[in-house]
């Protein structure tokens, strides 16, 4: 008998009488008066920085005025052919990654990137700054909305990104900055 | 109301004046106590140590001690824990049944079956409680600093009634002192660092006495009080309730 | 082999290193309680995750079809462990088929659980684990001490030493970001070479084949996207049926582990990249034999966030490397008994069953109780000191008949009165820095009976 065979056979044979499945009732979820404010709260404390602005044109605006280093991968306007096969080595000098994202959540700061976006999986983790551009709309209270608006199959890669990358394994000391990126900028535009 | 004493067997030999103030307590607050005379232990020491199945004579005596009666109440939640989730006799399930469920901690009878609260207690000091783990977890004496419900405590409520007394809670309000029964003996060393760590949160708040409901923790914590050469002295709460003025 | 007692005892043996070890552990403790207050359906949440998890594991054959069939579907290879060394085969095979020699592995307890960096060094193959504390232990040949926070039994100073000597960092210069901006240098070298990553899996989804991976440092995702080859390691249990109820443990995981409101990434792994190749390797190891004990069961619905560990007052005043298993903490001790009740024997007995692990576990696993019960269960199989056993029976026999019980009680009292010497000795290990009760001169009874009894 294969491994397969042996473990399903002593799942079959050990399992527990059927026990019912739930489904949340979302009525008894946390909701925030101001999603905006609540997601800009979380996201400061968690290391990130968040900026609003009124249109695309002044997310534009406000990006160019940001110090992005010399390599700037703009995956939400042109950007270079074949980033999508660009070696770890050539990416591991990208200063700045600006990437498109989907649904933001208010209650943890995070926001959802799917490969579609990010072109390359490499992309919003190896940078060393990241700038996530959302829409105010896409805002939703919890992860329960969340995962109501988004497909996690969508794509091959999607990923909940929610501040800089950080560390705390050295006496308990955070450290903004573990292996991905230092800086985490979340550009959220009101109108759509 | 037959209320039926349960006096924990280390309480009966080296704490009597917590049984005594028990019986007296329950007494003004117009009990009909009676103290079963063949009750030795809850088989809690043994149970604890993973030898529940050799705990079967002290189950049925429990059992034949303490058939008849309307409640059980005693001044230790654990032993009234361990009875309440352990007690077995195939012989008398019935009787074992009515046993487990009619079996209280003093504060939680008081507060909950006789719905009374003390009010001629006098006892003019600065007192530290000590939430002991199976009163507070597994009773649910208290509520508990994990869980995220609506916070009470039934001996504070009863104790925020005693005149002169000066309630203080330490940091970790709920953290456990290290007795756990046989582990203060086979995990000897934690043990007495937790219990050390407990009094130090204690002695922060320079307290006079540390309270509680359950005699077993109080003995823990008094014995490394005294080896300290402490002035802190330990207290059960039937002791502070039983005052008068 | 020393026993939790023994080894406890050593560790608090630095009384001032104990008290930081415990303070760190108990500040994470607090910000797990910020962070659960936060949110007033906390104890709804935790009842949804423990049904969730209930559920799953009655229906786990129909859902692990369904999981490999979509993983299949996803273009993912599915590989079958019944036990640890088959699961470290599985990645050797992949290993030495593609010739491959650069690794990099993220968090993952079940490879520490089957010792597989150990068994991939005994064929000549090395492993750089990537998330910062455990690359530090590794560095010092050290197990990790704790399931989230690997090197938490080191002070900063440690790490500065091990960077010196590894990483030729400056001597003495403690600083802990000089010190993680170090390993950030030192491990992007390695994920840019890596050919190959080893990842943990948080949840895998059933109704989508595909799998999440929680981090705070980006390494799983920096391992994962950069290399050619990714392997998922994955006991069975960390399955669920349905991607909505990732809301459900995602907002419970980083909140109880950390106090966090997310972990950094959550990242939601459904298809090989192009020109790359993902496995998942699912493992048994004695998880389906759990599955049918009744009163232990509950223990697979473990989602690893370790806030059992920083609640418990044992653990954190005698480290994880007391438990001397790779999931140590109370969840260890009820797993590790399934595995090896003899080695383990001692494990269940590390707890004054205070029951505060239960109350913070986020999937309601039955921790205290379950340490009772295996205290049973391990005393039947016999795996008890003969000293203790010896006590016990003794003190069942005279417990269980009354006379007996206020002979012996009032002996003691007795000794302790005029022959006192006969107890307050140094082997007796209440006396050793405890005092005896002062002995009365009546029992209660006996006060009874001459004041009360009508």
């Amino acid at each position: 008998m294969s491994s397969r065979d042996q473990i399903f056979s002593a799942i079959r044979k050990n399992k527990p009488a059927a026990v019912p499945g739930v489904t949340p009732d979302l009525s008894v979820v946390i909701g925030y008066p101001d999603l905006l404010s609540q997601f800009s709260t979380v996201l400061t404390a968690i290391g990130g920085s968040c900026r609003e602005v009124a249109s695309a044109e002044d997310a534009k605006q406000f990006i160019a005025s940001l110090d992005k280093g010399t390599f700037v991968i703009d995956t939400t306007a042109e950007h270079p052919s074949g980033l999508a096969q660009l070696s770890p080595a050539a990416l591991a000098s990208v200063d700045t990654a600006i990437i498109r994202g989907g649904v933001a959540v208010a209650e943890n700061g995070s926001i959802w990137v799917t490969e579609n976006e990010m072109v390359n999986r490499l992309l919003p983790f190896i940078a060393q700054q990241l700038i996530l551009i959302i829409n105010e709309k896409d805002l939703v209270p919890t992860m329960h909305q969340a995962y109501e608006r988004i497909s996690i199959n969508e794509t091959g890669f999607g990923v909940f990104i929610a501040g800089p990358s950080k560390t705390a394994d050295i006496e308990q000391s955070l450290v903004i900055g573990a292996h991905g990126p230092c800086g985490m900028v979340a550009v959220i535009v009101r109108e759509s | 109301m037959k209320v039926a004493l349960f006096i924990p067997c280390y309480i009966d030999q080296f704490y009597p004046q917590v049984g005594q103030a028990t019986l007296e307590l329950l007494t003004k607050l117009g009990c009909e106590v009676d103290f079963p005379l063949n009750q030795t232990c809850c088989g809690q020491p043994m149970a604890n140590s993973g030898f529940a199945a050799a705990s079967k004579d002290c189950d049925k005596n429990f059992v034949r001690n303490f058939t008849g009666y309307d409640y059980i109440v005693g001044p230790s939640g654990s032993c009234v824990l361990h009875v309440k989730e352990h007690l077995k006799d195939d012989k008398h399930p019935e009787e074992t049944i009515h046993i487990r469920k009619h079996i209280y901690e003093l504060s939680e009878f008081i507060v909950d079956v006789l719905k009374k609260e003390i009010t001629s207690a006098v006892f003019p000091h600065k007192v530290g409680l000590h939430n002991s783990c199976h009163g507070q977890r597994g009773l649910g004496l208290s509520s508990m600093s994990e869980r995220v419900l609506p916070a009470f405590s039934k001996p504070e409520q009863l104790l925020s009634k005693v005149k002169g007394i000066q309630l203080v809670k330490p940091v970790r309000n709920d953290e456990c002192c290290g007795f756990g029964g046989t582990f203060s003996v086979f995990e000897e060393a934690l043990s007495v660092k937790m219990g050390k760590d407990r009094i130090k949160q204690h002695e922060a708040n320079d307290v006079e006495y540390i309270t509680g409901v359950d005699v077993s923790c109080l003995m823990h914590i008094e014995g490394i009080l005294k080896r300290q050469g402490s002035k802190i002295k330990t207290i059960h709460i039937a002791e502070i309730l039983n005052t008068e003025a | 082999m020393k026993d939790h007692a023994t080894l406890a005892e050593a560790f608090i043996q630095d009384e001032a290193r104990t008290n930081w070890h415990d303070e760190t552990l108990w500040f994470v403790r607090q910000k797990r309680d910020k962070a659960a207050h936060g949110l007033p359906e906390w104890e709804q949440l935790r009842e949804w995750a423990s049904q969730i998890k209930n559920h799953t594991l009655s229906h786990m054959d129909s859902y692990l079809e369904e999981f490999e069939r979509n993983a299949l579907a996803n273009g993912v290879q599915v590989h079958w462990a019944s036990d640890a060394a088959e699961h470290n085969r599985i990645i050797h095979d992949i290993i030495k088929k593609k010739g491959i020699t650069r690794i990099v592995k993220s968090k993952s307890m079940l490879t520490e659980e089957c010792h597989l960096n150990h068994y991939l060094e005994e064929q000549g193959v090395e492993v750089v684990d990537t998330d910062l504390g455990e690359r530090i232990v590794q560095f010092r040949h050290e197990p990790p001490s704790h399931i989230v926070l690997p090197a938490i039994h080191l002070k900063k100073q440690d790490v500065s030493d091990t960077f010196h000597e590894y990483l030729h960092t400056e001597k003495g210069n403690n600083d802990p970001t000089y010190l993680t901006r170090a390993a950030r240098v030192h491990l992007r070298e390695k994920f840019i070479a890596s050919e190959l990553a080893i990842t943990g899996v948080n949840f895998a989804v059933a109704e989508t084949g595909g799998f999440v991976v929680c981090t705070n440092e980006g390494n799983a995702d920096m391992g994962t996207h950069a290399a050619n080859v990714h392997i998922a390691c994955m006991g069975f249990e960390k399955l669920i049926p349905k991607a909505s109820h990732l809301s459900v443990f995602l907002r419970l995981l980083a909140r109880s582990a950390t106090g966090q409101p997310v972990t950094t990434y959550s990242s939601h792994f459904h298809k090989p990249k192009p020109g790359q190749e993902m496995h998942i390797v699912i493992v048994d190891n004695g998880r389906s034999n759990i599955l049918g004990k009744a009163d232990f069961r509950n223990a697979l619905k473990c989602i690893r966030c370790a806030a059992c560990f920083n609640t418990c007052p044992v653990y954190r005043r005698s480290g994880g490397f007391s438990y001397h298993t790779a999931v140590a903490g109370p969840i260890g001790s009820i797993l590790n008994p399934n595995f090896d009740p003899k080695k383990y024997a001692d494990l269940p007995f590390a707890s004054s069953l205070c029951g505060s692990c239960s109350n913070v576990c986020p999937v309601k696993i039955d921790i205290h109780d379950q340490l009772w019960k295996w205290r049973q269960e391990l005393t039947k199989a016999g795996h008890v000191p003969l000293m203790k056993k010896i006590m016990m029976k003794g003190m069942a026999f005279v417990l269980g008949r009354p006379a007996l019980y206020r002979f012996s009680g009032a002996s003691a009292r007795w000794v302790l009165r005029y022959m006192p010497f006969m107890v307050k000795f140094k082997i007796n290990p209440w006396y050793k820095q405890r005092e005896m009760p002062a002995p009365p001169k009546q029992s209660f009874r006996e006060w009874y009976i001459q004041n009360k009894k009508k």
